[in-house]
């Protein structure tokens, strides 16, 4: 009875609170693309044809259930056995299959085989983020779960609601990947520790990223907006906050993208040759490490005993800085390799790290980055 | 009866021993029966505690009560303690209490063996959940353990998960012997192949598959061992292997599990739906030309898991191809069953609703399988909640369902009472309402894009992740009172006829209620097999 009351009230509470209701999908989205299309019209012609043959197997069920029960007076037959009807409830199924396969199968050859791409852009899975490089372009940078969302995972379900209206929680990064419209993209997906998949439903794309092999695939986005999809495959304890966010632009408003990409790289470039002044790298280093280090070693700097090291009182944080460097460079065990930070930004968290949580260990500039590498 | 027990020797004893030491040295089947059937039991109860665990959490968005960590590590024991725990052992119980009774023969052919088998589950179940109070925690990476998470990144209890699955593997290879042995061995001399119960030819084929499939699963676990701790690379790129590979062997080994945990499920159907619907099955041998055909095309469909790794199209067209092609010796079965209600006289007994669910809802879980099967449409669905709901389709309304619906059918049998049967009827249609409130808003949650094996979700995921908690919480009570009116039977219940269902048949029914500890040891004439075949 409690639980009567408790269901009731649950269906109340859902139905009254219409701004939910709203966001309601039963069904899979059409997409973006001509693919993501062809997908949608498979899954809704397989649907269609299992509710036809739901109507007809449930129909006789059910008839019978109703008809030939005992007791209303129903007399039992006896027969048990028909050639005919069972090569029938074969044959038709087999039937009902190869249409269905003509289709799927066209579809799937559209999916693989690509004879040209107008770009490429490499996707490699990262524990736990993406990491975006247009080898063509020169630009390359990781997307992380945007931080509005990582502060109220554990907030009141109010914030969440707010930070879900600005984008959507969970589902917000920091940096977007950004491409053309109608512009046939290729992508290489690889990743650097365990398997991850790239999944953006809008394009009816989702590979596994493979450490150590490349899989390929591709899009061509029809309508600028912007898409969201997250990771598809187990990886860890991240797994749940690392989503993905594209931003289909216009062709000119890519070109000027790309360009502020660029001179922001040589910007960085270049200040990775002047000598930081210890408060600016300290500043730069805290939102990297909040960004790349807090997930394992806590925004707090007390990591998690027997899994991942506090920062605080560390051995390497007030060792030799090079000891540090390699080690965030390269990665070692359990700890991944951040080899793909700009130099300024491993030095400013390394420098953070040694100076904060009552560490005392040297600053490092990003000079000293650039001669570990 | 040739059935009954007479005291023709007396170089054997005719009941059980007393005290516990019987459970922990016995060798007779109906004993053994009940011993995997209690630790499946206690093992569901388990398992379905990890699952209360995973949806508290996902009841609301946020993380309210466990870190990621060990969210990934309750969805990884629920699947593995569900699969290995809980369903595989529920059916070797039925098998050892049934497969002598219905073949008309004296015990299991290897009875110490039985023992051992079913000894070994305990020690490798305790050695499971062990890991969950181990430094680094339980197993994190799935029931599917895929590499390199499982090897390079994996906590040290690892090992001890290997460890346990070396185990479990070799109880079901010596249940599968034992079962083989017991069918093609011990049957009566006056009983053909084509004369025995479907119940004995699915786990008869079942069986072929545990023979086929466990070794390949010690294999992959064997291969993270080495990988893990004696420096190879079978799984590990950066040493010259593939982390696909893991998946290829897991899922050669993974498929037919899928099977192994549903025909035996077919089998129960098939005994159920004839009594109740006081008619002879239809297509008796079609069944059973049916089911070797599942279990065929389960060895050579595996990589229909694997659509997203970077197969070859080729490899794709023809995973496709082969997975959609199971679809009809699955509906064969489906077909038979609605046949032979067909203008039956039916009656809606305990087993029977359980039955009649199985074929409703398992057939959902067929459709969704079959959606699954189109390998473009699967770019889609692929490791989202929609699988979620698929799996879950046909694992607990499909082999859960099957599993409960033989203990009501047979329970009179074992115990020689009878169970409440209002009361049954209530729980029936309890857990058939939840079950649905459950699974089915999950479909919905993975078309509009969910991932499976997240602890947390965006918000407009909410509404159907707190209907499905609220069914699952619901769910999990049912089966309290599952507990109660078993136990209440095995107490309190009235006794039962030789045959509590009067359209039964069955060499099982021909025996005394209460059962005698020994049976059949004078064979059944042919005459009596005949009578009680479901095959004219």
């Amino acid at each position: 009875m409690k639980l009567l009351f408790k269901l009731t009230g649950a269906f109340t509470a859902l139905l009254s609170s219409k701004s939910v209701l709203a966001e309601y999908t039963f069904n899979m989205t059409k997409g973006v693309t001509d693919i993501s299309n062809d997908i949608w019209g498979l899954h809704m012609m397989v649907f269609w044809v299992c509710v036809g043959i739901g109507v007809v197997v449930f129909g006789a069920m059910f008839y019978s259930i109703i008809a030939h029960r005992k007791s209303k007076g129903a007399k039992a037959s006896n027969f048990h056995e028909s050639t005919t009807v069972e090569f029938l409830w074969t044959g038709i199924p087999v039937l009902i299959l190869i249409a269905m396969a003509i289709p799927a199968s066209k579809t799937l050859i559209d999916i693989e085989v690509l004879d040209k791409a107008d770009m490429t852009i490499k996707v490699t899975g990262v524990r736990w983020k993406w990491q975006y490089d247009y080898p063509e372009e020169g630009i390359s940078f990781a997307s992380n779960l945007a931080q509005s969302s990582m502060d109220v995972i554990k907030g009141t379900p109010e914030e969440r609601e707010a930070v879900h209206k600005e984008g959507g929680y969970l589902r917000e990064v920091d940096k977007r990947l950004v491409v053309p419209v109608d512009t046939t993209i290729r992508f290489l997906i690889t990743s650097n520790d365990v398997i991850h998949n790239w999944w953006v439903p809008a394009f009816g794309l989702k590979q596994d990223a493979n450490p150590g092999f490349i899989n390929d695939a591709w899009a061509k986005p029809n309508i600028i907006g912007t898409y969201r999809g997250q990771c598809a495959e187990l990886c860890g304890k991240g797994h749940g906050f690392m989503p993905i966010v594209v931003d289909v632009v216009s062709k000119a408003d890519y070109a000027e993208w790309v360009e502020s990409m660029q001179a922001e790289k040589v910007a960085e470039l270049a200040s990775a040759t002047q000598v930081w002044t210890e408060a600016d790298l300290v500043a730069k280093g805290e939102t990297v490490y909040n960004a790349n280090c807090s997930g394992c070693h806590q925004k707090d700097g007390t990591g998690i005993p027997g899994v991942f090291p506090a920062m605080i009182g560390s051995e390497v944080a007030n060792g030799p800085a090079a000891y540090q460097l390699n080690l965030v460079i390269n990665g070692m065990g359990g700890m991944p390799s951040f080899k793909a930070l700009s130099d300024s930004d491993i030095a400013a968290v390394i420098t953070y790290e040694r100076r904060s949580f009552g560490n005392n260990g040297s600053v490092v500039q990003p000079s000293d980055v650039t001669s570990a590498r | 009866m040739s059935s009954t027990t007479t005291a023709a020797y007396d170089d054997h004893g005719h009941g059980p021993e007393k005290g516990l030491l019987r459970w922990v040295k016995t060798t007779n089947h109906k004993d053994i029966g009940t011993l995997y059937m209690w630790f499946a039991f206690a093992m569901l109860l388990i398992g379905g505690s990890l699952a209360m665990g995973i949806r508290a959490e996902l009841l609301q968005p946020g993380l309210q009560l466990f870190e990621p960590q060990f969210y990934n590590q309750l969805t990884t024991m629920h699947g593995l303690i569900m699969v290995f725990g809980a369903i595989m052992p529920a059916f070797v119980g039925l098998a050892n209490w049934l497969i002598p009774l219905m073949v008309g023969a004296p015990d299991m052919a290897l009875p110490r063996m039985n023992n051992w088998s079913f000894w070994i589950l305990p020690f490798a179940g305790a050695i499971l959940l062990s890991t969950f109070f181990m430094e680094g925690g339980a197993p994190a990476f799935g029931w599917t353990f895929y590499a390199p998470l499982s090897t390079t990144f994996a906590p040290d209890s690892t090992d001890f998960f290997i460890f346990a699955i070396h185990l479990l593997g070799f109880s079901s290879i010596m249940g599968a012997i034992n079962i083989i042995a017991t069918v093609l061995n011990m049957k009566a001399p006056e009983m053909r192949l084509m004369d025995m119960p479907l119940f004995v030819w699915t786990w008869l084929i079942t069986s072929f598959l545990l023979i086929g499939a466990m070794p390949v699963l010690a294999g992959a676990v064997t291969m993270m061992l080495t990988d893990r701790n004696f420096g190879t690379a079978f799984f590990d790129a950066a040493g010259g292997g593939d982390p696909v590979m893991f998946q290829h062997i897991f899922w050669f080994f993974g498929h037919p599990e899928v099977y192994i945990m549903i025909l035996p499920a077919f089998g129960i159907i098939s005994h159920i739906i004839p009594t109740f619907a006081r008619k002879p099955l239809f297509g008796y041998s079609s069944m059973v030309y049916a089911t070797a055909s599942i279990a065929f095309l389960s060895y050579i469909v595996w990589a229909h898991h694997m659509f997203l790794t970077g197969m070859p199209v080729a490899g794709e067209l023809y995973f496709m191809y082969a997975t959609m092609l199971i679809a009809v010796p699955t509906g064969v079965k489906v077909f038979n069953w609605v046949a032979t209600m067909w203008k039956g006289s039916l009656s809606f007994e305990t087993p029977m609703l359980w039955a009649l669910a199985f074929v409703f809802l398992f057939t959902i879980g067929g459709f969704s399988g079959l959606m699954l099967g189109i390998a473009p449409a699967d770019i889609q669905y692929h490791d989202t909640y929609f699988v979620v709901a698929h799996f879950h389709y046909v694992l607990v309304t499909g082999a859960l369902w099957g599993i409960i619906a033989a203990v009501f059918y047979w329970l009179p049998k074992w115990t020689g009472k009878m169970y409440n049967e209002p009361l049954a009827k209530f729980h029936f249609w309890w857990a058939l309402i939840s079950v649905n409130v459950t699974f089915f808003p999950q479909h919905f949650l993975g078309l509009a894009g969910m991932p499976r094996r997240i602890p947390d979700y965006s918000l407009q995921f909410a509404d159907f992740n707190f209907i499905s908690s609220i069914g699952a919480f619901s769910f999990g009570l049912s089966f309290l009172l599952l507990t109660y009116i078993v136990v209440n039977c095995i107490r309190n219940g009235k006794p039962a006829d030789a045959r509590p269902w009067e359209s039964a048949k069955g060499l099982e029914w021909t025996l005394a209620s209460p059962i005698a500890y020994h049976t059949f040891d004078v064979p059944p004439t042919r005459a009596e097999i005949l009578a009680e075949s479901q095959s004219n």
